[in-house]
């Protein structure tokens, strides 16, 4: 059998003594499609830069990439990423659209390495999947909060992901490009055949589209199918306070 | 017109000069990303301590103030990782202190490296100058897309698994090298104007990143040749006619840019 591509067991993190991440178990298996949301400050972000590598081993526990232990994961292309608030890069940096997507790039083909002809055509096939091809001479910071987040998208496809991790994507974008973004990751699984991890606040929207729900804050509260979850006492219980329901939301 | 380069020493006085304009603007491009400019600039002061020693132990101070130079900024890239305090204040603070502790251990040679001394460069100093500007030149090519995703997003880069510590600390030793060639020619003052302000020329008319690379590094050629010119012609100091020279090119592209009424 084909190991998960993440699998945490009992890991436990902190930044300093306070435990921010408490006995969590998590796995995620290919294809699936994982929704995890918390309340703010529940560790979510944490959890994922554990996953990505940036921050140091957890105290506790283990996490598995791809059926290897993190510290000697080293295909770190086979992940990619759509950090939070990924627009607070300088906006004045004078880079077009497509130098920007294939700095999605530059580990897959290494050090002392130059890009080539049909890297150029990669990041021009990526940014086409997110529909931003015309905008590839664009200056990227001439572009909307929501056009640079699909041209963050488009980086984080370049190196043929098998994984692709986003972290609130749809913070300040419309009605209408959260509904493009959702429909988007459709498609990428559909073509792709892409495992994804997205968080999100918003539950209603998540709990529609994922093919699993994690609801983390410090500890993991629940860990299933999103059609299972969403009783009142649940959402009080991860959350502290009344949260409105998720079966009052229509898509 | 251009018959002072018919003397040798202009003529060694040209190839230093656009060796430095060259390297200059293309790691200024990089520093200014990465709001680092004053690197440059407190690195210069340190290498002086370096130079003085040199002339202190008669040794070659321009050797002597690159190994202060690369040593100085492979310590403060340690401390700029270490503690996220260490700020523009610490490097505020370091560049006039090792100016005075130069200044009290040789005043005279220091005095010289101020300015620069474009025209006393001599054969000793121009091999220096060539060889270093050809590695620094072929490494930050061969580097360029790790250095550009570095600079656009480390955190990024790390995740996708650049080597970004290792890239960190190449570029803080070519930054290094870049300052140590270029004030014995510009000088201290002056390095930091032709590490920063072709920058500042290539970002208002460039429309990409290698466009800024390719512009800084033409505006910062044509500041050096321009400026050579009009030191010999004016009599003055080399490095504060290149500076004044690159700086009138941006002057003249913001003025070009309000009168034709480009907006940014
Ligand atoms: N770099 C850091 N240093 C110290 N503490 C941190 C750091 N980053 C996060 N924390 C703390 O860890 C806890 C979890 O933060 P985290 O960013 O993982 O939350 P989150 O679930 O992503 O929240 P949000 O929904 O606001 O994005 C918070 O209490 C936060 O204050
Ligand atoms: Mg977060």
């Amino acid at each position: 059998m084909e190991s998960p591509l993440v699998q945490l067991k009992d890991v436990g993190f902190g930044y300093g003594p306070e435990p921010v991440l408490d006995g969590v178990d998590l796995t995620v298996g290919r294809g699936d499609y994982l929704g995890l949301i918390g309340p703010n400050g529940s560790g979510k972000t944490t959890l994922l830069k554990l996953i990505l590598g940036t921050l140091p081993a957890p105290r506790r526990g283990e996490i598995r990439l791809f059926g290897t232990p993190a510290a000697q994961f080293k295909e770190r292309w086979k992940i990619g990423y759509v950090a939070q608030k990924a627009a607070s890069f300088n906006s004045g940096f004078p880079a077009t659209v497509e130098e920007v997507v294939m700095t999605g790039l530059v580990a897959r083909r290494g050090l002392w390495r130059v890009l080539t002809g049909e890297d150029r055509k990669a990041a021009r096939a990526a940014l086409e999947q997110v529909g931003m091809l015309s905008f590839k001479d664009r200056m990227i910071g001439r572009l909307s909060g929501g056009q640079q987040q699909r041209v963050f998208i488009a980086r984080a496809l370049v190196s043929r992901p098998e994984l692709l991790i986003l972290d609130e994507p749809t913070v300040g974008v419309d009605v209408q490009a959260e509904s493009q973004f959702y429909q988007l990751i459709r498609d990428l699984r559909a073509s792709m055949g892409l495992t994804v991890m997205l968080v999100s606040h918003d539950i209603g929207a998540v709990a529609h589209e994922v093919t699993s729900l994690a609801c983390l804050n410090r500890r993991l509260f629940y860990h299933g199918s999103p059609d299972d979850f969403g009783t009142e006492e649940q959402l009080c219980e991860l959350y502290g306070h009344p949260v409105r329901s998720i079966h009052h939301h229509h898509h | 017109m251009l018959d002072m380069f018919t003397y040798s020493f202009m003529q060694r006085a040209l190839v230093a000069g656009i060796a430095v304009a060259i390297v200059c603007p293309a790691i200024g491009v990089f520093l200014v990303m990465r709001r680092l400019a004053q690197y440059g600039d407190t690195l210069a002061h340190v290498s002086l301590v370096g130079v003085a020693a040199g002339v202190l132990t008669k040794v070659f101070p321009m050797a002597t103030g690159l190994v202060f130079s690369v040593l100085a900024s492979l310590g403060m890239d340690w401390l700029r990782q270490r503690y996220a305090k260490f700020s523009e204040l610490s490097l505020a603070i370091m560049a006039p202190t090792s100016l005075a502790l130069a200044m009290v251990l040789a005043r005279s040679e220091v005095m010289s490296y101020l300015f620069g001394s474009v025209v006393t460069v001599d054969n000793e100093k121009l091999y220096l100058i060539g060889g270093l500007g050809l590695l620094v030149l072929a490494v930050l090519l061969l580097l360029y897309k790790e250095l550009l995703s570095v600079s656009f997003d480390e955190e990024q880069a790390r995740v996708g698994g650049v080597p970004v510590a290792f890239v960190n600390t190449v570029f803080m030793v070519l930054t290094a090298m870049t300052v140590a060639m270029a004030m014995s020619v510009v000088g201290v003052l002056l390095v930091s104007a032709l590490i920063v302000v072709p920058v500042a020329t290539a970002l208002q008319i460039a429309r990409s990143f290698r466009g800024t690379l390719t512009i800084s590094v033409l505006t910062g050629v044509a500041s050096v040749v321009v400026g050579l010119v009009v030191s010999y012609w004016l009599n003055l100091m080399p490095g504060v006619a290149v500076t004044l020279t690159a700086v009138a090119g941006l002057l003249l592209v913001l003025g070009y840019k309000r009168i034709a009424g480009i907006e940014e």
